[in-house]
C-alpha cells in the first residue's frame, strides 16, 4: 500500500487544490465546467494512487465524463457569465 | 441540442468509439464482482455512450430513447435488484443472501451468479437515469 506522503500523491494534491481555486475564480462557466473535469481526473488519479481502483473508476465515470455532459448541458440554457 | 453538433471529425470518431464503449460497459458490468467496477460504473459508461451518440449526431441517429422507455429500463433495473434480493427471504435467507438461491452450482458460483444478476439490475436503472436526466434537460431548453 503506497503510503499517503507518496511525492506523486502529494503532486496530485498540489494539482487537485490548484484546479479547485481555478474552477472557481474562472468568469467563463464553460470553462469552469472543463477545469472542473480536470479536477475529477486529478482525484480519479489521487484515489488510484492510493489504491482505491474502484473509487477512482466511479470518479472518472460521473465526475469527468456524465457531470461535465450534464453541466454543459444546463449552460446551454444560460448566458454564460457568471455574474 | 436535438440537431446535434454533426462536424464530420466530430461524427468519425465516435462512430469508431461507440461500439468499444459499448464493450468496455458491458465488460466492466459483467466482470464487476471480481475486478474493479460494476453495475454502477459500467451503466454510466453505456450511458455515457448513449449519450456521446445523441450529442454529436442529435435525434438523427436513430438513438433517441424515449423518456418512458427510459422509465421503463429502470424500473426494470431496480425490479431486478430488489427481486433477485428478495429472493434470498423467500428461501429461507437474508435480503440479498445469495448463499440462499436453489441452484445445484458450487456456492461461489452461486454467489458470481446472484450479484451477476444484482449488477446488471443496477446498470439497466443507471442507464435509465442518466439518459432521463438528459433527456430532462435537453427538452427543458426546447420548452424554453
Amino acid at each position: 500500500m503506497t503510503p499517503a506522503f507518496d511525492p506523486l500523491a502529494i503532486a496530485f494534491l498540489g494539482l487537485m487544490i490548484v484546479g479547485a481555486i481555478a474552477a472557481l475564480s474562472v468568469r467563463d462557466l464553460m470553462a469552469a465546467v472543463v477545469v472542473f473535469g480536470a479536477f475529477s481526473f486529478f482525484s480519479a488519479t489521487y484515489f488510484a494512487i492510493l489504491g482505491a481502483v474502484d473509487v477512482a473508476f466511479t470518479e472518472a465515470a460521473v465526475g469527468a465524463a456524465i457531470t461535465a455532459v450534464f453541466f454543459v448541458t444546463a449552460i446551454f440554457r444560460t448566458d454564460r457569465g457568471a455574474d | 441540442m436535438n440537431s446535434g453538433f454533426g462536424s464530420p471529425a466530430l461524427d468519425a470518431a465516435s462512430r469508431l468509439m461507440t461500439p468499444f464503449m459499448l464493450m468496455f460497459g458491458a465488460y466492466v458490468v459483467v466482470h464487476g464482482h471480481d475486478s474493479p467496477g460494476g453495475g454502477f460504473q459500467g451503466g454510466v459508461i453505456i450511458a455515457a455512450c448513449l449519450i456521446l451518440v445523441r450529442l454529436v449526431r442529435g435525434r438523427a441517429a436513430g438513438w433517441v430513447m424515449p423518456p418512458e422507455t427510459a422509465v421503463v429500463l429502470l424500473c426494470t433495473g431496480a425490479g431486478i435488484f430488489a427481486g433477485v434480493g428478495l429472493l434470498g427471504p423467500i428461501f429461507g435467507g437474508h435480503f440479498l443472501d445469495y448463499s440462499a438461491l436453489p441452484l445445484t452450482l458450487a456456492p461461489a458460483e452461486v454467489r458470481a451468479a446472484g450479484s451477476l444478476a444484482v449488477e446488471i439490475g443496477v446498470a439497466l436503472a443507471v442507464t435509465g437515469v442518466l439518459e432521463l436526466i438528459f433527456d430532462v434537460l435537453v427538452e427543458a431548453r426546447d420548452d424554453a
